[in-house]
């Protein structure tokens, strides 16, 4: 125990660091008189969090327990992992927001989600758990060249993670800005310092534990806020969407979408247009790209793929996943309430107001139910989702910066500087942190960097790196006898290269001339609209005057973003790619970057030859398919 | 642990008993993604080309393309029940049997 000495004191450091940062972010708790509530709600989640990782510190001995927890987590643990790991504040907040705002397209958006676990299911749970060690280059490195498919493998995953942190690093900024009030640097800071803290001292252990209970709590608030929701409808599915549609607010925001296209609807047309498609996705091919990008993308997501060595046997991993998505998927399904729920009560101006993603949704439906902003009850389910959603980032940012670090370390300086076996247990375990601090202080540096830019394309980007190089190579060196080093090696790179160059060249970079033809039109459009507005208010009808002052707000807000966007391109004439227009229409690359990386392992594979991959395939199809060799238990 | 050396991979894979388990794993498995990926497209694809029948309003103000949404997440999760019930009745029994068998072949523990 002597030995632990320094690792408790410099534990409980890191503890009194994190805790620091509760009276930040009480103090800026947005109802002064409820301050104490946050503080307590926070302070007990983090507290929790803090204790079990204090307990799994302990358990950090070998390498193996700091990236795999040793291989003794449960299937159904894992399960609970899993959806602790998926559900980032994208999901858990965004998608209940985007069916706040857009109806049924924000639903139809989630399914994806929980298909893709289809794919990880039959194809790369079982095999991963029988071949791999620590990361998904591991397999890779096991049937070929050790050395080549170690650096393209870690490059790719420290690619898909850094896009993938960035996302959620920005994303928590604001998030937790918009929630509790305080600075957006010290709420990255503190989301970095508790995530350092957690898998510095933890590793696989306590990241875990972190993540299943972010996942129950999560769970749980989400079926109380759904049963207060649908109770008074006698939890009856067509009644609660009668009333979603009779809402006036709904009906409205449908209006406001439509624009001149509604002209001629009825209240209950309008209300009805919100269960159909097309509000949100306007063209079909994006979505179509988005889904393959999704579908594909999350059997290749490192730190998803690492969930799988957690666990001793195959047949841990296939339960796992089957749990996940039992999860997932019953998630989902209350994001549909929670999303209805909140624009018919909380309405989408207000959701839109707070914020323009419409991720405020589920904490202010949570405050509504509980008996609104002046309430206790209201104030307390807040504080709870609030600290639900700091724990999610957390969490989400936890398993990143592992499978980030697990690459540096175990891929990059084990493998390839030190050729794999001749490192020690100690070196390597410390080595694995240095790689944690150093990835952490960079997610941490990024997120101050990248303050006010539009990070939400990055998750795409980063499923649609993970689905055209990462999937591809590890299912052909999985399940294709003639796939070999070459191949993967051209996966890798054609894979990542056609993913992230489409996406610079795409619709989603800022073109400047396109921004000034869209604001001059707004603004031409200006005078027009205001002689027509004038026109009615002078009529005396009193219900078409209001109706035209509300248009009124409507245009001086349009007038004033519309100059906003001018003023920041001003001078400007090509994107930050030097390009007038997009060269490339899609929104989302995957259509053509997946078949792309597919090629090239293909092509790859058959022009080059490896005998090391030929030789290594019984082995590994035997291995895969058989489990053979995996002693059970211990795991590694 | 065994050096992997030690056992004879191309006799497992020539065994027939993992012959069988290749063959059924094959089928069942690409069959199953086949039709997942399939079914999941036809809500996209769906949504975009036949908006006309998603939106035939069929319990009271519940529509085709809520209840076709619903129905992937009823499909996924059969889907998963279904390969989950089928590799623990007959997928692990061969793998464990092979795997038992050659591990003590090549005086290994499993």
């Amino acid at each position: 125990m002597k030995l632990n000495a320094p690792r408790t004191w410099a534990f409980a450091l890191a503890a009194l660091l994190a805790i620091t940062a509760v009276p930040a972010l009480a103090q800026a708790s947005a109802s002064g008189q409820y301050r104490w509530l946050t503080f307590t709600v926070f302070a007990a989640v983090i507290a929790l969090t803090m204790f079990i990782t204090y307990l799994a510190s302990k358990r950090v001995k070998s390498a193996s327990d700091f990236y795999t927890a040793g291989g003794g987590i449960s299937g159904f643990q894992n399960g609970w992992a899993i959806a602790g790991d998926y559900l980032s504040a994208a999901s858990f907040l965004g998608i209940a927001g985007l069916i706040s705002l857009y109806g049924y397209d924000g639903f139809m958006y989630s399914v994806g989600w929980l298909v893709a676990y289809i794919t990880v299911l039959l194809l790369i749970a079982e095999p991963c758990r029988n071949i791999g060690k620590y990361t998904l280059s591991d397999i890779l490195a096991y049937r070929n060249d050790p050395k080549k498919t170690r650096v393209v493998g870690a490059l790719s995953v420290i690619t898909v993670s850094t896009f993938y942190l960035t996302a959620q690093m920005v994303g928590g900024g604001v998030l937790v800005k918009t929630l509790i009030g305080i600075d957006y640097e010290v709420s990255v800071i503190a989301v970095g310092v508790l995530m350092l803290s957690y898998v510095l001292f933890g590793g696989m252990v306590a990241t875990t534990w972190v993540q299943i209970i972010k996942a129950v709590l999560l769970v749980v608030a989400s079926i109380i806020i759904v049963m207060l929701v649908w109770t008074p409808y006698g939890f009856s599915l067509p009644a609660f969407m009668q009333d979603v549609v009779s809402d006036p607010k709904v009906q409205a925001r449908v209006a406001t979408l439509l624009g001149d296209a509604s002209k001629n609807m009825t209240a209950a047309e309008l209300g009805q247009r919100f269960l159909e498609p097309g509000l949100y996705f306007k063209a079909p091919i994006d979505q179509i790209s988005l889904g393959m990008a999704l579908v594909f993308g999350t059997a290749g997501l490192p730190h998803i793929l690492m969930r799988f060595f957690t666990v001793p046997t195959a047949q841990a991993a296939r339960r796992s996943v089957v749990w996940a998505m039992a999860i997932i998927g019953g998630f989902y399904v209350l994001t549909l309430f929670l999303g209805f729920g909140a624009a018919k009560l909380v309405g989408s101006a207000t959701i839109a107001g707070v914020d323009a993603g419409g991720n405020m949704a589920g904490p202010l439906l949570a405050q509504y139910i509980g008996g609104g902003a002046d309430s206790f009850l209201g104030n307390f389910m807040l504080a709870f989702v609030s600290a639900v959603a700091f724990a999610t980032i957390v969490a989400v940012v936890a398993g990143l910066v592992l499978a980030a670090a697990s690459a540096i370390a175990h891929d990059l300086y084990v493998g390839v500087i030190h050729g794999g076996e001749t490192v020690p247990p100690a070196q390597q375990v410390r080595a694995a942190r240095i790689a944690t601090v150093v990835v952490g202080a960079m997610a941490i540096a990024i997120g101050i960097a990248a303050k006010g830019q539009n990070v939400a394309v990055l998750v795409g980007l980063a499923f649609a790196v993970a689905a055209s190089a990462n999937f591809p190579c590890v299912l052909l060196t999985l399940y294709w006898k003639r796939c070999n080093t070459t191949g993967v090696v051209a996966g890798m790179v054609v894979g990542t290269v056609a993913a992230v160059g489409l996406t610079l060249v795409s619709p989603n970079l800022t073109y400047p001339q396109a921004v000034r033809a869209a604001s001059h039109k707004v603004l031409d459009a200006e005078a027009a609209k205001r002689s027509s507005i004038a026109e009615v208010l002078a009529s005396g009808d009193a219900e078409a005057a209001a109706k035209a002052t509300k248009t009124a707000a409507a245009l001086d807000k349009a007038v004033a973003k519309a100059k906003a966007d001018m003023a920041k391109v001003e001078g400007q004439e090509t994107s930050f790619m030097g390009l007038e227009k997009p060269l490339f229409e899609l929104k989302n690359p995957g259509l053509i970057s997946i078949p792309l990386g597919f090629l090239a392992v293909l092509l790859g594979s058959l022009l080059g030859r490896d005998k090391r991959s030929e030789d290594m395939w019984d082995e590994v199809y035997a291995r895969q398919n058989t489990g053979l060799l995996v002693s059970k238990g211990q795991g590694h | 642990m065994a050096s992997p050396s030690s056992i004879d991979w191309s006799a497992v894979i020539a065994d027939p008993r993992f012959q069988k388990l290749h063959r059924r794993k094959v089928a069942v498995l690409w069959g199953l993604m086949a039709f997942s990926v399939f079914y999941y497209f036809l809500l996209p694809i769906g949504a975009a080309y036949c908006q006309e029948i998603f939106k035939v309003r069929v319990w009271g103000v519940v529509n085709v393309g809520l209840l076709f949404a619903l129905s992937e997440f009823i499909v996924a999760w059969a889907i998963a029940a279904f390969y989950s019930r089928l590799a623990s009745r007959e997928f692990d029994r061969l793998a464990e049997e092979i795997a038992s068998d050659y591990s003590k072949r090549a005086g290994v523990a499993s």
